[in-house]
C-alpha cells in the first residue's frame, strides 16, 4: 500500500516541478535573453521551438487556467469593456483581458512578451484572428504556420509539400532571426526522438481505459496527463521521465484493479464508461467532474484530450523526416479532422473502449468543435446503438454554466441508461 | 389503503399525485411554488390528500343530488381554508404595522386592514353562494387581486393610509404567509365545511369515513429542478425527464413522442413502449419559445395570458415573426402594431413561432413518432395547440395527437409511478 | 428600363426554389449546377468545367426555420440553418457539386455535414492559401486549383480546355469590370444608384450566367444613366461585416431611408473578392491563383500579413469612397467579423472617423432600432463632421 502510494505521487511531483519551473524560467527569459515564442495546442512545433533555445507559451493553457481559478469571469469583462463581443471565443477574451490585467500568468508570475508569434492556423479559425490581437498588443514578429484542413478525411501530397515549404522558407527564418541562432537539424531530430519515447508512453496511458475497471478517468484525469506534452516538453527529457513514471503507475494500478484518482478518492466500483466528446468546463472542472463519480461514471475516451495530437492511433514523431513529421504531427490534431472522421473516431472509441454511452459538451465559445455536434451526436447513436448525451456550457466564461441545467440532463441520462439496463414492469394506470 | 405519492416541483407550480397500490389516482394537488421547496412540496401533498379524502366521499354518495352537495362540501372546504389563511395574513399585516409604521397612524392602519380584510371574506362568502366561475385557486392569486382592488378603493378615502402602505405591508406579509407551515389539512377543516352546507345524515358518516382512512404513503419520490436542493433523499429523486416520459405513457400507452412546453423550459423526450427514456433534448441557456415568453407578451399587449390563445385562434392571417427571443419579442410586437398589423394575426404568428422552437428540439430528440403527447401549461393554449397540429402534420405527416387536460400532473404522475415501483 | 431590371432582379433574390437554376438546367440537357457558400470560391473553375455556378446564401427572413434548428445550437450564426434548410427541403437537390470555402469553422464543418446527409454530391473544402511570401501561396492554390478541375471535371464530364478557361475568365473578368462600375456609380452618385437595387443586382448575378448579369447589368447602368435624381442632404457611409450572411434586405432599406448614402459595403463580397483583372497571357489556372493571392481587397476572413493594416483600413476604405463615418454591421455569433470589429474600429476612431455597430442576423424581423441608430448617426454626421473632404 505504501509502495503504491509513492508511485501515485511521483508523477503528479513530476509534473508540478516541471511547471513551476518552466514558469519560473518565462519570468526571468527576458533578463536571461531566452527568447519566448507565443503557439497553440494543435498544430504546436514544440521540438523545433526548443531546438531554437526558445521558450514555448500557450495562451490557450493560460486561459484555461484562468478559468480553473476562477479568474477568468474578470479577464472576459476586461476585454468586452475593451470593444469585444459577447458572442465570440472566451479563450480570446481571457487572454487579452489577461494581458490587459498585466499579463499575470496561472502560476502568480509575470509572462514574458512574446519575441515571435508563431500564428500555428491549425484546426481553428479564431486562431488567427487571436494572433492578429495579440499582435496589435505586442506589435512583434509574427509567423503564419498554414496547416490545410483534412477536408477529404486523409492529409493530401500537396498540403504536405505545403507545410514542409512554409516550414523551410517561413517558420524556420523566422525563429533564425528571433533566436539570432541557425537551424539545427541535429537537435531537431534529438528533440524528436524524444517526442516519440513519450509518445509511446501516453499512448500506453490512454490505452489502458480498456481494463475494467478503467485505472483512469480519460477525459477530466487525462487532461492533466497530457499537459506536459501538449506545452512545452514533449521532446524534453523531462517529459520522457514524466511520462515512463506516469505510465508505471498506471500499469501499477491495472495490476491491483484499482479505478482512477478522483477528486473524492478512489473511483474502483465504475457502473457506467462513457466517451466524452467536447472540451470541459473549466470553471466549473471539479464540479462538472463530480457529477460523473457521483453517478460511479468514468470515462474511458475523449476527444478532446487529442486537440495535440492523436497518439493513441498510431501517429509517432519520426525523426528520420523532420520536417515531414511535423507536418504529419499537426495535420492529424483533432480538431483539423474532418467531422465523418470524428465520428468515426468516437464510434470507434465506443467499441474498442466498450463504452455503455457518450456525452457530448457543446461549448459556446468553440465552434470548431460545436458546429456540427447534433450531427455528431445522432450519427454516433445510429452507428453504435448506444446512447448519447447533450449539454451545453462553455470554456472559461462562468456565466454559462448551469448547474442545475447540466446535473438534470446528466442525471436524467444515468437513469435512462440504468433504466434500460433493468427493463421495466409494464405500468397499469386507472385515471 | 396503502398508497405511493409523487411530487414535481416546477417553477411555477408544484404537483403532487396520490397512487393507490394497483395504481389508480385517488388524488392530485397543486400549488404555486415558492422559495421553500420543503413547504410547496407540502402543500402540494396535503392538497393531493384532500382531493383524495373527498373523492372517498364522493364514492360514498353515488347519484347526482349528492354529488351536487358534495361538490359544495368541496366549496366550502376551500373557503374555510382561504378564511384560515385571511386570518393569519391579517395577524401578520397588524404585526408589521406595530414593528414598522409610525405610531401615529397605526390605529388608522389597523382599522383599513380590518375593512379590507373584511370586505375580501364577504366576497368570497358571496362567491360561495354563487355559482362558480373559473378563476386560479391559489391564496395568493385571489387575495392579492382582492387587495390590490380593495385597498385602492380605501386609500381613496385620503389620509395617512396611502395605497402604497398598504402594498408594502401586503407584499412583506404575503411572502412570510406563504412560507410558514398552516393547518390546510382536511381535518382541520372539513367540520367547518360541513357545518356551512349542513350536517346531511349520509354526508356527515362518509365524511368521517373520509377523514380517518389511513392514507399514509409508503414511498415518497420527488422530482423537478432548481438551485437548491430538492426536500427529499437522494434515493427518493428521479430525473423530471424519466418522470414526464413515464407518466405521460401512463395516461397514454401508445405514446412514443413526449413534448412539454413549460413556463422556462422545453423538452422533447423519446419514449419506448414501455415509458422507458430513449432520448432526449432540453433547451438550452436561451429559453425563448417557454410559456414564460407568452406571459411577456401578454404583458406587453394588457391581456390575461388565458386570453392569448383564443384571441390568436381568431386570426385570419398569420404574421411572420421571426424571432421568439424575449428581449427582442416586444419590439418586434410594437413595430408591427404600429404598421398596422392585428393583434390576433401577430399572436398567431407568435404561436407559430413558438412551436417551431419546439419544432426543432423534437427533431433533435428524434423526431415525431405515433403518439405524439404534448403537454405541459402551453398545451392548454388552443393556438398553441393549432400550431403543433399544422407543423406535426407538414413535417412527420398524420399522428395522434394528445393532449390531457391534466397533462400539468404529468411529471408528479411518473413520480408516483416510480414510488409505486419501490414497493411492488 | 431601370424598374424592369429592378423587378428581374428581386424576382430572383424572392425566390427560394432557384427556379432560374432549373430553368437554365432544363435548357442544357446534360449540364450540371455548382453552388458554393460564402464568401469566396473562384466560380471560373466552376464555369471552365461546365457548370451554373450557384450562390448559396441561405433563406434570408422568407424561411420558416423548421429542420434546420436541429442541426445547430442556438449560439451559432443564422446562416447555416437556413442552408441545411434549403437542402433538406430538396430546393437544392439539382446542384451535382457544393463547395465550401474557408470562410470560418462553421462552414468548414458544414462541408462534412454535407458530406454525410449527400454523400452522392460531389463536396470539396477549399483552403485558401494564408501565407506571406507570395510564391509559396500561389503554389499551393494552384494545386488546389488543378484539384478542383480535375474532380469537377469528373462529375461533369468536361475537362476545360485552356481555351475553355481563357473564355470563363474573360468573362468573369467582365463580370467583375461591371461590379465595379455600379460601385463607381454609386460612389460618385449614390442618389442616382440605391444600394437596394445595387443589392438585389448582386444577388441576381450569383443565380443566373454570368453573360445575363452582364447583359442586365449593363442596360441598368444605361437606364441609371439617363434617368438623373435629385441629390439629397445625405450622410456617406461605409458598411463593413456584410461579408457573409447577408442582411435582410429591410436592414439595407432601413439605413438608407435614415439618411445615409451607403457608399461601400462588403455585401456579397465573394463576387468581387478579385481587385484586378484575371490575366489572360499566362496559364490560366495558375492566372487565377495569382489574381487571388495579390488581390488588394482586404477581408476578415484572410490572414492579413500586413501587421499595420487593420488598423488604417477603414481610413483607406472611407477615403476612397469619400465617406463620412462607418456602419459596423455584423451577424450575431460571426467570428469572423466580431474579431476583427475591434482592430478596425480602433484603428478607425483613431483616425477620427465616427463609427457605430449593430448585429443583425439574416431574418431580423424589426428594423426600428437599426432606422433610429443609423438615422442619429446620419445627423450626427451632418452637424459634426465638416462633410467629405
Amino acid at each position: 500500500m505504501a509502495q503504491q502510494a509513492v508511485l501515485k505521487d511521483r508523477s503528479m511531483v513530476l509534473q508540478k516541478e516541471m511547471i513551476a519551473s518552466h514558469f519560473a524560467r518565462l519570468e526571468k527569459a527576458p533578463e536571461n535573453h531566452e527568447p519566448v515564442v507565443y503557439t497553440f495546442v494543435p498544430g504546436n512545433l514544440t521540438e523545433l521551438i526548443r531546438s531554437f533555445g526558445a521558450l514555448p507559451v500557450l495562451p490557450e493553457i493560460n486561459a484555461l487556467q484562468s478559468g480553473m481559478r476562477k479568474l477568468s469571469g474578470d479577464f472576459i469583462a476586461e476585454a468586452e469593456r475593451a470593444g469585444h463581443a459577447e458572442d465570440v471565443c472566451a479563450y480570446v477574451k481571457c487572454d487579452i483581458g489577461m494581458a490587459r490585467s498585466g499579463n499575470i500568468g496561472p502560476s502568480g508570475t509575470k509572462l514574458p512578451k512574446p519575441d515571435l508569434l508563431l500564428l500555428s492556423y491549425t484546426g481553428c479559425y479564431t486562431f488567427m484572428k487571436w494572433f492578429e490581437l495579440l499582435r496589435e498588443e505586442y506589435d512583434c514578429p509574427t509567423v503564419l504556420f498554414h496547416v490545410p484542413y483534412q477536408g477529404d478525411g486523409m492529409l493530401e501530397p500537396e498540403h504536405r509539400q505545403y507545410m514542409i515549404r512554409q516550414l523551410r522558407e517561413e517558420v524556420i527564418p523566422a525563429l533564425e532571426r528571433v533566436t539570432g541562432r541557425a537551424y539545427d537539424e541535429e537537435r531537431l531530430r534529438e528533440n524528436l526522438v524524444l517526442a516519440a519515447r513519450a509518445e509511446d508512453d501516453l499512448s500506453a496511458v490512454l490505452q489502458s481505459a480498456k481494463h475494467k475497471p478503467s485505472p483512469i478517468d480519460g477525459y477530466f484525469g487525462t487532461v492533466y496527463y497530457v499537459g506536459p506534452i501538449f506545452s512545452a516538453f514533449r521532446g524534453t527529457s523531462e517529459g520522457v521521465e514524466y511520462y515512463r513514471a506516469l505510465r508505471q503507475e498506471v500499469e501499477a494500478r491495472v495490476a491491483a484493479g484499482l479505478g482512477p484518482i478522483v477528486p473524492d478518492g478512489s473511483l474502483d466500483e465504475q457502473r457506467y464508461r462513457l466517451v466524452v466528446e467536447g472540451p470541459p468546463s473549466w470553471t466549473h472542472f471539479r464540479d462538472f467532474w463530480k457529477m460523473f463519480t457521483d453517478e460511479k461514471a468514468v470515462v474511458v475516451a475523449s476527444t478532446y484530450t487529442k486537440v495535440g495530437g492523436t497518439y493513441d492511433f498510431g501517429f509517432r514523431h519520426d525523426p528520420r523526416d523532420p520536417l515531414g513529421t511535423l507536418a504529419d504531427y499537426c495535420s492529424g490534431c483533432y480538431t483539423n479532422l474532418n467531422l465523418p472522421s470524428r465520428i468515426e473516431m468516437i464510434s470507434r472509441y465506443i467499441r474498442e473502449y466498450e463504452a455503455d454511452g457518450f456525452v457530448i459538451n457543446s461549448i459556446k465559445s468553440c465552434n470548431s468543435f460545436s458546429a456540427g455536434q447534433l450531427m455528431i451526436l445522432r450519427e454516433v447513436e445510429k452507428r453504435t446503438g448506444v446512447p448519447g448525451a447533450f449539454i451545453e456550457s462553455d470554456l472559461v466564461d462562468p456565466r454559462y454554466f448551469s448547474q442545475a441545467n447540466i446535473k438534470n440532463r446528466l442525471e436524467s441520462y444515468f437513469q435512462m441508461i440504468e433504466s434500460r439496463r433493468r427493463g421495466a414492469p409494464r405500468e397499469a394506470v386507472v385515471a | 389503503m396503502s398508497c405511493v405519492v409523487g411530487i414535481d416541483l416546477g417553477s411555477t407550480t408544484t404537483k403532487a399525485v396520490v397512487l393507490d397500490q394497483d395504481g389508480t389516482i385517488l388524488g392530485r394537488g397543486i400549488t404555486n411554488s415558492r422559495s421553500n421547496y420543503d413547504l410547496a412540496a407540502t402543500v402540494a401533498r396535503t392538497e393531493a390528500f384532500i382531493n383524495a379524502r373527498f373523492g372517498l366521499i364522493q364514492q360514498q354518495a353515488p347519484d347526482a343530488m349528492t354529488s351536487s352537495v358534495v361538490q359544495r362540501l368541496r366549496r366550502a372546504f376551500i373557503l374555510e381554508q382561504f378564511l384560515h389563511q385571511l386570518r393569519r395574513l391579517r395577524e401578520l399585516m397588524e404585526e408589521e404595522v406595530e414593528r414598522s409604521a409610525p405610531p401615529a397612524i397605526h390605529s388608522a392602519l389597523r382599522g383599513a386592514l380590518e375593512d379590507i380584510c373584511q370586505a375580501i371574506a364577504e366576497e368570497e362568502e358571496l362567491r360561495f353562494k354563487a355559482p362558480p366561475a373559473p378563476r386560479s385557486d391559489f391564496f395568493r392569486d385571489t387575495a392579492g387581486s382582492a387587495f390590490m382592488r380593495l385597498g385602492a378603493q380605501v386609500a381613496e378615502r385620503g389620509g395617512e393610509v396611502t395605497f402604497d402602505r398598504l402594498l408594502g405591508l401586503y407584499d412583506k406579509c404575503i411572502i412570510r404567509a406563504e412560507n410558514e407551515p398552516l393547518d390546510l389539512d382536511f381535518r382541520d377543516h372539513i367540520g367547518d365545511a360541513l357545518e356551512r352546507v349542513g350536517k346531511a345524515g349520509s354526508l356527515a358518516e362518509a365524511v368521517e369515513f373520509a377523514a380517518t382512512t389511513d392514507l399514509t404513503p409508503t414511498a415518497v419520490v420527488g422530482t423537478g429542478y432548481g438551485r437548491a436542493r430538492l426536500p427529499f433523499p437522494k434515493e427518493q429523486i428521479r430525473s423530471e425527464i424519466l418522470c414526464h416520459g413515464l407518466g405521460a405513457h401512463a395516461l397514454f400507452p401508445q405514446t412514443r413522442t413526449v413534448l412539454d412546453i413549460g413556463g422556462q423550459d422545453t423538452k422533447a423526450i423519446q419514449v419506448d413502449p414501455d415509458g422507458i427514456v430513449t432520448s432526449f433534448q432540453m433547451n438550452d441557456r436561451c429559453a425563448a419559445g417557454c410559456g414564460r415568453y407568452l406571459g411577456y407578451i401578454a404583458d406587453e399587449m394588457n391581456l390575461g395570458l388565458h386570453e392569448l390563445g383564443p384571441l390568436a385562434e381568431q386570426s385570419k392571417r398569420t404574421v411572420k415573426i421571426n424571432s421568439t427571443c424575449t428581449v427582442f419579442a416586444g419590439a418586434e410586437l410594437r413595430e408591427l402594431l404600429s404598421l398596422g398589423q392585428k393583434r390576433e394575426d401577430i399572436l398567431a404568428g407568435l404561436h407559430r413561432a413558438i412551436v417551431l422552437r419546439a419544432m426543432s428540439l423534437l427533431a433533435r430528440s428524434g423526431g415525431v413518432s405515433d403518439e405524439f403527447t404534448f403537454t405541459g401549461g402551453v398545451a392548454k393554449n388552443p393556438a398553441a395547440v393549432r400550431a403543433i397540429r399544422e407543423l406535426v402534420d407538414e413535417n412527420y405527416g398524420a399522428r395522434t395527437i394528445n393532449i390531457s387536460a391534466d397533462s400539468i400532473y404529468t411529471g408528479a404522475l411518473g413520480a408516483a409511478l416510480f414510488a409505486k415501483r419501490m414497493v411492488t | 428600363m431601370r424598374s424592369d431590371v429592378v423587378d428581374w432582379a428581386r424576382e430572383l433574390y424572392e425566390d427560394l426554389d432557384f427556379l432560374a437554376v432549373h430553368r437554365w438546367l432544363a435548357d442544357h440537357p446534360g449540364a450540371k449546377a455548382g453552388g458554393y457558400l460564402p464568401v469566396y470560391v473562384p466560380r471560373e473553375i466552376l464555369h471552365a468545367c461546365g457548370f451554373l455556378p450557384v450562390g448559396i446564401h441561405g433563406g434570408g427572413d422568407r424561411l420558416e426555420i423548421i429542420r434546420g434548428d436541429a442541426f445547430y445550437q442556438s449560439y451559432i450564426c443564422h446562416l447555416p440553418r437556413s442552408v441545411i434548410e434549403l437542402a433538406q427541403s430538396g430546393r437544392l437537390d439539382m446542384l451535382s457539386a457544393v463547395l465550401f470555402p474557408s470562410t470560418c469553422d462553421v462552414i468548414r464543418n458544414l462541408s462534412g455535414i454535407w458530406k454525410l446527409l449527400y454523400p452522392d454530391v460531389y463536396v470539396r473544402y477549399i483552403d485558401v492559401p494564408q501565407v506571406s511570401h507570395p510564391d509559396a501561396a500561389v503554389t499551393f492554390y494552384e494545386t488546389e486549383l488543378r484539384h478542383l478541375v480535375r474532380d469537377l471535371s469528373d462529375v461533369s464530364g468536361h475537362m476545360p480546355s485552356d481555351d475553355d478557361f481563357r473564355r470563363t475568365i474573360a468573362l468573369y473578368n467582365e463580370m467583375r469590370a461591371v461590379i465595379r462600375a455600379l460601385y463607381q456609380v454609386r460612389r460618385e452618385r449614390p442618389w442616382d444608384l440605391p444600394t437596394e437595387e445595387l443589392y438585389l443586382l448582386l444577388r441576381a448575378g450569383e443565380v443566373v450566367p454570368a453573360e445575363q448579369f452582364i447583359a442586365q447589368a449593363r442596360a441598368y447602368l444605361a437606364a441609371v444613366d439617363s434617368d438623373r435624381r435629385r441629390p439629397r442632404d445625405n450622410s456617406r457611409v461605409v458598411v463593413s461585416g456584410a461579408f457573409c450572411e447577408q442582411p435582410p434586405l429591410g436592414l439595407i432599406k432601413s439605413i438608407e431611408r435614415a439618411g445615409c448614402y451607403v457608399v461601400d459595403d462588403d455585401f456579397v463580397l465573394g463576387a468581387r473578392l478579385l481587385s484586378g483583372d484575371v490575366s489572360l497571357d499566362a496559364d490560366p489556372v495558375r492566372a487565377l491563383a495569382e489574381a487571388f493571392v495579390h488581390t488588394e481587397v482586404r477581408t476578415s476572413v484572410l490572414y492579413e500579413r500586413d501587421p499595420r493594416r487593420k488598423r488604417v483600413l477603414m481610413k483607406e476604405r472611407v477615403d476612397a469612397a469619400t465617406a463620412e463615418g462607418v456602419i459596423f454591421a455584423a451577424p450575431s455569433f460571426c467570428d469572423p467579423a466580431l474579431l476583427d470589429q475591434p482592430m478596425l474600429r480602433n484603428g478607425a476612431e483613431a483616425a477620427g472617423l465616427p463609427c457605430i455597430a449593430f448585429k443583425y442576423s439574416e431574418n431580423t424581423g424589426q428594423f426600428q432600432q437599426f432606422r433610429e441608430q443609423a438615422g442619429t448617426f446620419a445627423d450626427s454626421l451632418k452637424l459634426w463632421s465638416g462633410g467629405p473632404t
